[in-house]
């Protein structure tokens, strides 16, 4: 009989430093994030935020602190110990990353549908109906009209290539994603709309995210908790709500003041 | 009745004689001799002896005589002619502080110790063409001055180095190179590797790129800090004596770019360096080299590197124009077998493509019928 | 008259020197210890330019002794010219003979395609290749695309694949069609065509390819399975040709397609000269 194990985070943050020559970009970040949890990281740019997302992600190597992930059926690894073959193998199976730009997410001279598949066939699908399937499942799933499967981004618009880098992300069912400013750079009307998509994604497959936005009506709408980073260091955390209706950190307050009523 | 045209060889046989025909061309004119392409074709035999990694000046004249002009073919006559010889070890490096030079100048500074010394150059030339060469005749010689600049220039750089403005030389290192000639080339690839690579590299290649950064793709801000022309000494240690010995003198040109540096939070700015070398008098290949050199150092230096001269993928892997010529060239072998697979699929998809129009084209007008 | 310039000094068995024969037979023990693995040689300057068979030439080189003898075909035939220059060659420097019956052979030079007479066993087919690298015009760099055969990431093959029947209906790749090695590395096999690509699963000779201007060595030992890529519902397929060969009737060989005359008449002949030649 085994003794009851509590529940542990998905994904630990612990000290996270890192430098680029005497600059600090983000300093002793700690946090734990839970399965099912979108975690939000918010702050103007230069803040450190992006910095503190490709340190978690493994695309850069902190100068102090670790990452520790829950892996689905390898126990517990520190992300920046593993071998480079087991990292790009998590990148590509339990993790996601959506990116600002979705030019850097995307193979821009394969169709939409290669695009998509190419998680699957990389961990071995090879059965192109199947996976020509799967892929137009996804489409859909995104909103993206059929008919589009067999076209290149290259032909896509803006919000377009956004939904389709998110499919190509989810297809191979990840347990966490990374998403750096999702809806940035999209049209007021795309926004919403992606963001209404994500946040259903996110629910139905319970996904678990981290985040990173300047703006808080992303934040509001996606986030369950949420960070507050300022010259490198977390200047306030809590739950979404309580950050934002009762900021208590001046700092947050000028960011929640400075919101542009609609 | 089609009857398969064999022959080959033969064709082979007389294709060699008609080059050497060629070769010779109009019997009545005088041959030329090694000696006269050296002498005056000598920046022909530089350059095959630069690229072909070769310094032998009489072996150089044979490759152009050979291959009739044509310097690329000569080059790899002379790297094909150098596999086959034996080595006995490596010289120790060339100091060109001890050059006796023939010409030395500095673009970054008016004057600079041991002063600036002309020498032959084209630079200051009218390229107006002088129809007095068509004809032979006597030429003077050219009045000579005392060698007083000749001993001991101390290098520019040194000077600059001295009071922390120029980053200092790399240090000497007992590690022996990597030998491009005898190892593939591997990525990433450190700066010696990398300066093998350009040394021996196409001048038209290592021209276009260094310019390119002077126009903008990766611009490093260069100045000449100096170009030295002149001969310098080869020293060897043979294993039975354990002493140098000087074995030869040769002619190079060197090239110290000075270049400049946006200094980090703990390293005060200072002037960085790029770096060229050739045999015998080749300034456009020493300082195109240079140039590029510091464009490939841009990843070391923590610049953004993303111009064609500071991909060192791109520029090492394609520098080599006796590999660029064999691969473009060899377009022209053939390559029927290949082509007809490509035949067979093309033909292939057109006809199902053209079976889905006509398809759709009945669909069609058997709708239309229909109405 | 002499094309290959002989100096006073006498050029070593096979023109290379012990050295480099010896540098050479390591790289290849390594690729035959390693299935399909691309393994870097310090590759020489040879008196034929790259893109000529350096690779292939280098290779023959460090293998080929006195009692060897030496086919060597360019396009399935022994009489095109660089396959002709090439034999020449090894006549001169290794003294060695030389034969276009493919059953007579102990080692095979060829350039593009594989021979139809089913080769032997304690026979060698050196093959000459211009990329070796499978998934170079994928991924240009080659610090990448080592990555990519070390962590086994063939996800960006298997894409090409799935676009190009997304675009074509098929997989219209007809030479250089890409396999895997032993259940484990992605190989070129040299621009042979398609056709030719089940003729190397667990075939009984042994396979070295040699790439000169990239300076790469790989191998497949004998009876080692080969499998051309595909996906299950698009299995991989070879040319087929309606006509047999004008000379021989055969229907089984792959045929070269020449134009006779203005009116565009045409003419399919086997490309493997020896195999013809065999059958009339």
């Amino acid at each position: 009989m085994s003794a009851a194990t509590l529940p542990s985070p998905l994904l630990s943050a612990r000290n996270i430093t890192k430098r680029f020559g005497g600059r600090i970009a983000c300093h002793n970040v700690n946090f734990d994030l839970w399965p099912g949890e979108v975690l939000g990281i918010v702050g103007e740019s230069g803040s450190g935020k992006t910095t503190l997302l490709n340190c978690l992600a493994g695309r850069l190597t902190p100068d102090a602190g670790s990452v520790i992930y829950e892996t689905a059926s390898a126990g517990t690894v520190d992300i920046h110990r593993l071998s480079e073959a087991r990292r790009r193998l998590l990148t590509r199976t339990e993790w996601g990353f959506v990116n600002q730009d979705a030019r850097e997410g995307l193979r821009m001279g394969v169709s939409a549908g290669a695009n998509i598949g190419e998680r699957l066939m990389a961990v071995g699908a090879r059965h192109y109906g199947e996976i020509r399937g799967s892929a137009a499942d996804w489409l859909a799933r995104v909103e993206i009209d059929a008919d589009r499967l067999d076209d290149r981004p290259t032909t896509f618009s803006g919000g377009m290539r956004q939904r389709l880098q998110i499919a190509r992300n989810l297809v191979s069912g990840p347990r966490l994603v990374f998403m750096d400013e999702p809806t940035g750079g999209l049209d007021v009307s795309v926004q919403a709309r992606i963001l209404d998509l994500l946040r259903g994604l996110v629910e139905r497959l319970h996904l678990s995210a981290v985040l990173v936005t300047h703006d808080l009506g992303v934040a509001r709408l996606l986030t369950h908790r949420l960070m507050v980073m300022q010259g490198g260091a977390v200047i306030e955390e809590g739950l979404t709500d309580q950050v934002l209706d009762d900021p208590q950190h001046a700092y947050t307050q000028m960011l929640v003041a400075s919101i542009l009523p609609v | 009745m089609y009857v398969a045209v064999k022959g080959g060889e033969t064709a082979i046989a007389h294709s060699l004689d008609l080059i050497a025909d060629r070769r010779r061309g109009d019997r009545d004119l005088a041959e030329l001799s090694l000696e006269q392409i050296d002498q005056q074709l000598g920046l022909a035999v530089d350059r095959v002896m630069t690229e072909g990694s070769c310094y032998d000046r009489r072996l150089a004249a044979l490759a152009i005589k050979q291959a009739r002009g044509d310097l690329i073919e000569a080059i790899f006559l002379l790297r094909a002619y150098r596999t086959t010889l034996p080595r006995f070890g490596d010289s120790e490096p060339l100091d060109t502080a001890r050059m006796v030079a023939e010409r030395r100048i500095s673009a970054a500074f008016k004057d600079v110790p041991g002063g600036q010394v002309l020498g032959p150059t084209y630079d200051y030339t009218h390229r107006l063409l002088d129809f007095s060469l068509a004809v032979a005749a006597d030429r003077p010689a050219a009045p000579t001055a005392p060698a007083d600049t000749a001993h001991g220039l101390p290098h520019v750089g040194d000077i600059l180095a001295r009071e922390g403005l120029l980053e200092p030389s790399p240090a000497a290192s007992s590690e022996r190179p990597a030998d491009l000639t005898r190892q593939p080339l591997g990525f990433p690839a450190d700066r010696p590797l990398r300066l093998q690579n350009l040394a021996r590299g196409d001048e038209g290649f290592l021209l276009a790129l260094g310019y390119s950064t002077q126009r903008g793709y990766g611009n490093n801000h260069p100045f000449v800090g100096e170009i030295r022309y002149g001969h310098v000494p080869v020293a060897f240690v043979p294993e039975e004596l354990g002493f140098a010995i000087e074995i030869a003198e040769i002619d190079v040109t060197e090239c110290d770019m000075v270049n400049q540096f946006a200094g980090s939070h703990d390293v005060p700015p200072q002037f960085t360096r790029g770096y060229g070398l050739a045999f015998g008098h080749a300034e456009r290949k020493a300082i195109a080299m240079a140039l590029v050199d510091r464009a490939l150092r841009a990843r070391e230096l923590a610049e953004g590197a993303d111009s064609p001269a500071q991909d060192e993928e791109f520029v090492l892997a394609h520098s080599d124009n006796v590999e660029a010529s064999g691969f473009v060239q060899h377009l022209k072998l053939p390559h029927y077998v290949d082509f007809q697979s490509e035949l067979v699929v093309v033909r292939a998809l057109r006809a199902e493509v053209e079976a889905r129009q006509q398809a759709a084209e009945e669909h069609a007008a058997l709708a239309q019928a229909a109405e | 008259m002499p094309d290959i310039n002989m100096t006073e000094g006498a050029y070593n068995y096979a023109y290379l020197d012990e050295q480099t024969k010896r540098m050479i037979r390591r790289a290849i023990l390594k690729a035959v210890a390693v299935p399909g693995y691309q393994v870097p040689f310090g590759g020489r300057e040879m008196p034929l330019p790259y893109g000529w068979g350096t690779g292939g030439i280098q290779v023959t080189a460090a293998i080929i002794g006195r009692d060897d003898t030496l086919k060597v075909i360019d396009q399935g035939a022994d009489d095109t010219t660089n396959a002709v220059s090439i034999r020449r060659f090894f006549a001169h420097v290794a003294d060695v003979a030389t034969t276009t019956r493919t059953e007579e052979a102990t080692i095979i030079q060829t350039r593009h395609r594989v021979p139809e007479t089913p080769l032997k066993d304690g026979q060698i087919l050196v093959f000459q290749v211009p990329i070796p690298e499978p998934l170079r015009m994928l991924e240009p760099r080659e610090t990448e695309t080592r990555t990519l055969h070390a962590l086994s990431e063939y996800g960006v093959m298997q894409v090409s694949l799935y676009e190009s029947i997304a675009r074509h209906g098929r997989i219209a790749k007809s030479y250089s069609y890409p396999v895997q090695v032993n259940g484990r590395y992605i190989m070129s096999p040299s621009p042979i065509p398609k056709f030719d690509n089940p003729k190397l699963d667990r075939s009984p000779a042994l396979q070295l390819y040699g790439a000169g201007r990239e300076k790469r060595i790989y191998a497949v030992p004998p009876y080692t399975p080969v499998k051309s890529l595909d996906f299950d519902d698009h299995p991989f397929e070879i040319e087929r040709w309606t006509e047999c060969c004008a000379f021989c009737g055969s229907t089984e060989s792959f045929l070269d397609e020449m134009i006779v005359d203005d009116a565009g008449k045409r003419l399919f002949v086997c490309s493997d000269t020896d195999y013809c030649e065999g059958r009339r």
